[in-house]
């Protein structure tokens, strides 16, 4: 069962979402308005329209309830996500800014035919989200479809930002995990390959698409040539006349086919944002995986330090044990003292090594489910992308076909 | 302007000067055992050869259609039986101490009584043409020659002794020698006579007096200004001006078309391998990668072949056109000149006193002159409008047949990957 956007979304039966209602992106809209500097802006806004599934199937048709809402907004719902269930590969936005252009191709953001590309990736987007076994059921993500007013409100009350910073910080550091999991370790390359075979793809496709532009319209100049030329002959200028308007429609038919091998490479772009969301969830892993191995660790060295004090024999350095050594001998009430105060610390320690355990553990787990479900649904879309691709050159050569023998046929005539 | 790599010509080796044979003696060929109108120079050959000794090319699929279009473009349109054909084929290299160059194989095959045999076989180069198109412009001034291929390579970068520039010259040529052939006043040409089926070309006028213009000394008859170019003479002018400029222009398109296909291929050169690579690390989209990056290579090569197709076949032919025209512009200009001083001769005696005497003879020679020359040449213009119209319906239509070619070969290739494309969908149906 497909749904939406280009129709390569899959999606599974058992969402509970996509069961209940339909959602569309349906028109986008320019908007001015001041902004957060009190300057003059103007920005597109995206119709986000739905309904309930059996509404159709009833035969009433009601219409769908709809609200507005820009890109801005989009990713706003984006990042919670990535926060909220670090363990998801998260479905990616379509691109901010328009990148492997060929000439013919604007980069403007306010171009009609990039804001339409843009509305089907948006479109797309919350498909995939309201199709995805956990996200969907997300309430901030049901009040993005529903509730207009106050939902940025609602996503900053849940203290996101909090966690996001902190997390973004330890991202960033570089840290070493010591027994990195071979799986993981195995997707994050696979992300980075991914990334950039993908990159290089659309960057060749874009110039070929470039020279391929060059080569029809060159063509249309035949059309005017052989139109003076017509002028000059007698029998032979019907035939040429009309060979040459053949050349015209040959020239023109390249805008049509080049719009859509423009869908094709948005498909490759989706999964190149993927990739990222991909190596992200590995990041994640290998970070909850270093605080395990850091509360391990520290564990490891209170009960040394604990046993240094019971024997006698100082193995780990501490600055206490060097100053008490400097300073002369600590008193036996200032010993049971600190070992108490070891002991403290080593119950709490266990208790967060299991914690930290537990949270690797189930990390693993809901990751690992996520990336296999991932995997799937690429296999199958990049499939349907390829056999897409093909289909769109075979139509484009069947037009070739016909054009150069009409033309064949006119010139036969000459 | 050829996409591919050019290809050498198999060379006759290096051997001392007593050795090589003279490349202008005539080789008997092997007489075929069933003297073949169709077959002017079989010696086992296979392929298929039309009425006026072309040679056809059956390795392409539009070739039948395009065998039809040649049989009906030689078909000769007055209805006379033709009585000699003429092919040129077989180019080698030789290789001697002084100089290293190309001779070709000029089979004739006739029933005119004025060959003494039936069957010629001789070799000669591109001099040797050379000097055939002069001697026919000094000895048939009023009639317009056929032009040859461009004497001098003009871009240092091409290979003179390449395969593809080999076979671009072999097929010049060979027009050149049937349009000869077919003409009813120039076939019967001694010096053409001659060139078939002499051993030795007694050349003895040398070898390149000439240019290739052929600026005819004899003719010049020395700077009589003509008032008015006839009516029907001028427009013959005028469409010929029109027509070169138009030919120059679609000559740039055509030249410009192939700068642009030889980018774009040098581009898909470089996508397909892109999805080998990635299929390189992926498991179950390998073959549908690989698939693809085979078939992005397949329409690279297609491309390349029509590419190097509109280079060999198409440019020359419009390029050669333009020589003829060149040439057909100079006899209209000796045509003036015949004309301009008849008309000032004319008027000398007009203006003499003595009615009585008959008017001089020499003014009616040139009286004659003017009229046989304009004679000769409205036969030939209608003749060459004739042969201009099949020779660009063949050119067109040869162009739109290589453009059809290389979309069915791309669509083929897209084709058969489709069922591979689409193999796992039926294993992996239940998940959906």
């Amino acid at each position: 069962q497909f749904l939406g956007g280009l129709g390569f979304v899959m999606v599974e039966k058992g969402t509970s979402l996509l069961k209940m209602m339909e959602i569309s992106v349906a028109e986008a809209e320019k908007r001015t308005g001041k902004n957060a500097v009190n300057m003059q802006e103007t920005y597109t806004v995206y119709l986000i329209e739905t309904r309930p599934v059996d509404a159709a199937s009833e035969g009433t048709n009601p219409v769908p309830d709809s609200l507005w809402r820009r890109y801005s907004e989009f990713e706003l719902l984006r990042n919670y996500l990535l926060v909220t269930y670090p363990f998801s590969v998260v479905p990616p936005l379509p691109e901010k800014r328009a990148e492997f252009v060929w000439h013919k191709l604007s980069a403007d953001n306010m171009d009609p035919d990039f804001v339409e590309r843009r509305r089907v990736g948006l479109e797309n987007f919350l498909l995939r989200v309201a199709s995805h076994p956990d996200l969907s059921s997300d309430k901030i993500f049901y009040s993005f479809l529903t509730e207009e007013n106050g939902w940025k409100e609602t996503v900053f009350e849940t203290g996101f930002q909090a966690k996001a910073d902190s997390r973004l910080k330890a991202l960033n550091a570089t840290f070493r995990v010591k027994n990195p999991d071979k799986r993981f370790a195995e997707m994050k390359h696979y992300g980075d390959e991914l990334q950039s075979v993908i990159s290089q793809l659309l960057r060749v496709r874009a110039r070929a698409a470039d020279r391929l532009y060059g080569v029809y319209k060159v063509h249309g100049n035949y059309g005017r040539v052989f139109s003076e030329w017509s002028a000059i002959e007698k029998e032979m200028g019907d035939g040429l006349q009309s060979a040459g308007h053949h050349m015209d429609a040959y020239a023109a038919s390249v805008d049509d086919i080049l719009e859509e091998e423009e869908h094709y490479a948005d498909q490759l772009k989706e999964y190149l944002f993927y990739a990222d969301a991909l190596r992200a969830v590995c990041r994640k892993h290998e970070l909850t995986q270093y605080e395990l191995e850091m509360a391990a660790q520290d564990l490891t060295s209170k009960k040394q330090q604990r046993e240094e004090l019971a024997t006698g024999t100082i193995r780990t350095f501490s600055l206490k044990g060097m100053t008490s050594k400097l300073f002369g001998q600590e008193t036996p009430e200032q010993r049971e003292a600190k070992v108490k105060m070891l002991e403290t610390q080593i119950e709490e320690g266990e208790e967060l090594v299991k914690e930290r355990n537990t949270e690797c553990e189930e990390f693993v787990k809901s990751a690992w489910v996520d990336i296999e479900r991932f995997k799937e649904q690429k296999d199958h879309d990049l499939r349907e992308a390829l056999i897409s691709y093909a289909i769109m050159q075979i139509s484009m050569c069947k037009k070739g076909i016909q054009v150069w023998n009409n033309a064949k046929e006119c010139f036969s005539k000459m | 302007m050829s996409a591919g790599t050019p290809r050498s010509l198999p060379s006759s080796g290096q051997k001392p000067i007593q050795d090589i044979c003279h490349p202008l003696s005539a080789e008997e060929c092997a007489l075929s055992r069933s003297p073949d109108v169709l077959n002017p120079c079989s010696a086992g050959e296979r392929d298929l050869i039309l009425p006026n000794g072309t040679p056809v090319d059956t390795s392409s699929p539009a070739s039948s259609s395009s065998l039809l279009n040649r049989l009906q473009l030689d078909d000769d349109l007055d209805g006379e039986t033709r009585d000699l054909f003429v092919t040129v084929d077989d180019p080698k290299k030789h290789v001697s101490t002084m100089e290293t160059y190309i001779t070709y194989r000029v089979c004739t095959k006739t029933t005119r009584t004025e060959f003494d045999l039936p069957e010629y076989s001789v070799r000669r180069r591109y001099q040797d043409f050379d000097w055939l198109r002069n001697k026919l412009e000094e000895s048939q001034p009023t009639h317009l020659i056929p032009p040859l291929p461009e004497k001098f390579v003009m871009k240092g970068v091409v290979d003179r002794f390449s395969e593809e520039f080999v076979e671009t010259r072999r097929k010049a040529l060979d027009k050149f020698l049937k349009r000869v052939a077919d003409h009813p006043v120039l076939s019967f040409n001694e010096h053409f006579n001659a060139f078939l089926s002499a051993k030795d070309l007694n050349k003895r006028q040398g070898l390149a007096l000439l240019t290739k213009m052929g600026e005819s000394v004899k003719y010049v008859t020395g700077g009589y200004k003509l008032r008015a170019r006839p009516v029907e003479f001028a427009a013959m002018g005028d469409y010929l001006d029109v027509f070169t400029q138009k030919l120059g222009t679609i000559d740039r398109i055509a030249q410009r078309i192939i700068k642009e296909q030889s980018e774009f291929l040098m581009e898909l050169r470089e996508y397909g391998p892109v999805y080998s690579s990635w299929s390189s690390f992926e498991e179950d989209l390998h073959d549908p990668l690989e698939g693809v990056s085979g078939c992005v290579s397949n329409c690279s090569s297609a491309l390349e072949e029509l590419t190097e197709d509109m280079s060999e076949d198409f440019l020359p032919v419009l390029r050669e056109y333009v020589l003829y025209i060149e040439s057909m512009k100079n006899v209209l200009k000796k045509r003036d000149q015949v004309q301009a001083e008849y008309e000032t001769k004319l008027e000398a005696v007009v203006f003499r006193e003595d009615k009585k005497t008959p008017v001089p003879s020499d003014v009616e020679k040139c009286q004659d002159r003017v009229e046989c020359f304009n004679a000769d040449l409205k036969a030939d213009w209608d003749r060459w409008q004739n042969n201009k119209r099949q020779d660009f319906r063949q050119l067109l239509t040869g162009m739109a047949d290589k453009n059809i070619q290389y979309y069915e070969k791309c669509l083929a290739a897209w084709e058969s990957l489709i069922p591979l494309l689409q193999d796992k969908q039926d294993a992996k149906g239940e998940t959906n």
